[in-house]
């Protein structure tokens, strides 16, 4: 298992897309250094031939017969969106 | 003694609305004054619709009066009763924060499943209940809006995430309330406040509307006064979802005639003792009040075993690793553009994730996503999530072991009572320690309940506060489970005890 001082939070911090201030920084990088320490224990444990475990029950396809129902109104779908106009949600210009 | 409206079970209330003694809209105007007199000092709801519940409640008495008045005296299970509802679940036209700045304008387009059988039910839907934000935390210390006071020791956290709604129940600001349990967020609160929480088997209840934590181990599950009151709520929020496809396709038994079928046969029940529970960090008094409820079961002629669960110590390791790699992708959803906070900063389309995030997420949030992220990051997997999953397997199957011998599992439901605001904030390692009892349950899916067992004995620095016993039952055996539960709440009156406020 990697070493705690393997976390690069610049990166992680980059791929989960959260802006992080250099003092939630530094006091995460302690903090979740302590917690991946602690994590560390699971390599004492053998797991050879252990098949994962995702979901505690099985998990199998649910096929719903494929029948129109009345959904979400256009109001209801866009009563929450911080932007909208002519029934569309407005973002900041992505190409120039 | 509880006798005052605010305070009373489901089942009592329900005979006294059946009775005509009282009006459902009377009952609501109680819990209402109640609440307003306690909520200064416990903070336990985000928000509520005084007018609305006056107006279910009047709804309700409506249909009451329309049913005697053509013979009808079957009244629906939670016909008129005020429950309240964890700020995670959606009620439509209310709002819906899960206690973050992110949703703090949210309002639920639609009903969950478990609110529309509610409704079903004739419950009167109360309030939007604080909670640790997006459920990560064990003390409501992490909702972006205030923390909840525990009723025993306003000085005290009432545990979390369903702070709110166990503190509710606890102060008489609602009959029972619903909360959501990923790693003990029912059964922790529900011991720290004396009231009895149930964390269902995974799959017995939909999770249609509940926002996503970690979903391989969310469920919904109720608060209430007594056991039996927390069976009527799950026997109404139970069963398969066709909008969940993992809610299960089973039959829901009527839970409290199978509590009473089970008690009238003087079934004697075999129970497990994990030695791993009762190790290093376990308070003394907490591990006495555990005993002594053993020793209950004991007289009872229930058989007693001492089992081995021998990967109880890797499990909040596997847990860190699984519930912050679902997080991490449940809440990429949350990218500030269709809803929820947007940043008005934002310069352009990928600007808008990292400022809207940012602002929008609060500190314990952000460091489970990021701890989820990393190990979900290329190179990581194998390392961290699939030896979690693995490990989780082991866990499972220490419990599936255990049962050849045993019908449950008892153990105390957290190592300490409730601990005080601050206490644990700045060590998050420190704050999932206290989890240790109760996430090996959602790592196996399996239900467990938390009833009260006790207080700690007075000392110069710490009131007596309540304890709470966990009990683990078998995949979807929630009526033995039950049952187990029920038969040592009938033996004490740990119920009688009310916070004083």
């Amino acid at each position: 298992m990697p070493k705690p001082d393997d976390l690069k939070l610049d990166h992680v911090a980059n791929l989960a897309r959260i802006n992080l201030t250099s003092e939630e920084k530094e006091r995460f990088s302690a903090q979740l250094n302590d917690v991946l320490a602690y994590i560390e224990q699971l390599n004492e444990v053998n797991v050879e031939g252990v098949e994962p475990t995702a979901h505690a029950f099985p998990v199998v396809n649910v096929w719903a017969e494929d029948i129109p129902e009345p959904g979400l109104s256009v109001e209801d779908a866009l009563r929450n969106a911080p932007e909208k106009r002519d029934n569309m949600v407005v973002v900041p210009k992505v190409v120039e | 003694m509880p006798d005052q409206l605010f305070n009373r079970s489901i089942s009592d209330l329900s005979r006294m609305l059946a009775e005509g003694k009282i009006s459902s809209v009377e009952l609501m105007q109680a819990v209402i004054a109640r609440t307003k007199s306690v909520e200064p000092r416990i903070r336990a709801f985000n928000s509520y619709d005084e007018a609305d519940a006056l107006a279910q409640a009047r709804a309700s008495d409506e249909r009451r009066a329309e049913a005697r008045a053509s013979g009808n005296t079957a009244f629906r299970p939670l016909e008129g009763i005020p429950i309240g509802i964890k700020d995670v679940i959606s009620v439509a036209g209310q709002p819906l924060t899960a206690s973050s700045q992110m949703l703090a304008n949210f309002v639920s387009p639609y009903d969950a499943t478990a609110t529309v059988r509610l409704k079903a039910a004739g419950a009167i839907c109360w309030g939007r209940l604080n909670l640790d934000e997006f459920a990560m935390g064990s003390s409501t210390e992490n909702s972006a809006f205030g923390t909840t006071s525990n009723p025993w020791d306003l000085e005290r956290v009432p545990g979390g995430s369903s702070g709110g709604s166990a503190a509710a129940v606890s102060a008489g600001e609602a009959i029972a309330t619903l909360g959501s349990d990923t790693g003990g967020s029912i059964r922790q609160p529900a011991a720290l406040c004396s009231v009895v929480g149930l964390k269902p088997s995974y799959g017995r209840v939909s999770r249609y509307g509940l926002i996503a934590f970690a979903s391989s181990l969310d469920q919904i599950g109720p608060f209430a006064r007594t056991v039996e009151d927390a069976a009527t709520v799950l026997g109404v929020i139970s069963g398969h979802d066709p909008k969940d496809s993992t809610s299960l396709r089973l039959e829901v038994p009527d839970y409290n005639r199978g509590i009473a079928e089970m008690a009238r046969s003087g079934r004697k029940w075999k129970l497990g003792i994990p030695k791993e529970y009762f190790g290093e960090g376990l308070d003394p008094e907490v591990g006495a009040a555990v005993q002594a409820a053993i020793d209950e079961y004991r007289r009872l002629g229930c058989e007693i075993r001492e089992v081995s669960l021998p990967h109880t110590k890797y499990a909040v390791g596997a847990y860190y690793i699984i519930a912050t790699a679902e997080c991490s992708s449940n809440l990429a959803r949350f990218d500030g553009v269709r809803y929820g906070h947007r940043s008005a900063d934002a310069r352009d389309a990928v600007d808008i994730y990292f400022k809207s995030r940012a602002e929008g997420f609060g500190a314990e949030v952000k460091r489970r996503i990021i701890l989820g992220t990393y190990v979900l990051s290329s190179g990581y997997y194998d390392a961290f999530y699939l030896r979690a999953q693995k490990v989780r397997t082991l866990i499972r199957r220490d419990f599936l072991e255990a049962y050849k011998e045993v019908d449950a599992i008892v153990t105390p439901t957290s190592p300490t009572p409730a601990f005080r605001k601050g206490e644990k904030a700045a060590s998050p390692l420190a704050m999932y320690l206290n989890d240790i009892y109760t996430i090996g349950v959602n790592l196996a899916g399996l239900p467990g309940i938390s009833i009260p067992c006790g207080f700690t004995k007075a000392t110069p620095t710490r009131v007596e506060l309540p304890v709470g016993l966990q009990i683990i039952g078998q995949p979807f055996k929630e009526t033995e489970l039950l049952a187990i539960a029920s038969a040592y709440e009938q033996r004490t009156h740990w119920r009688e005890r009310l916070p004083k406020l």
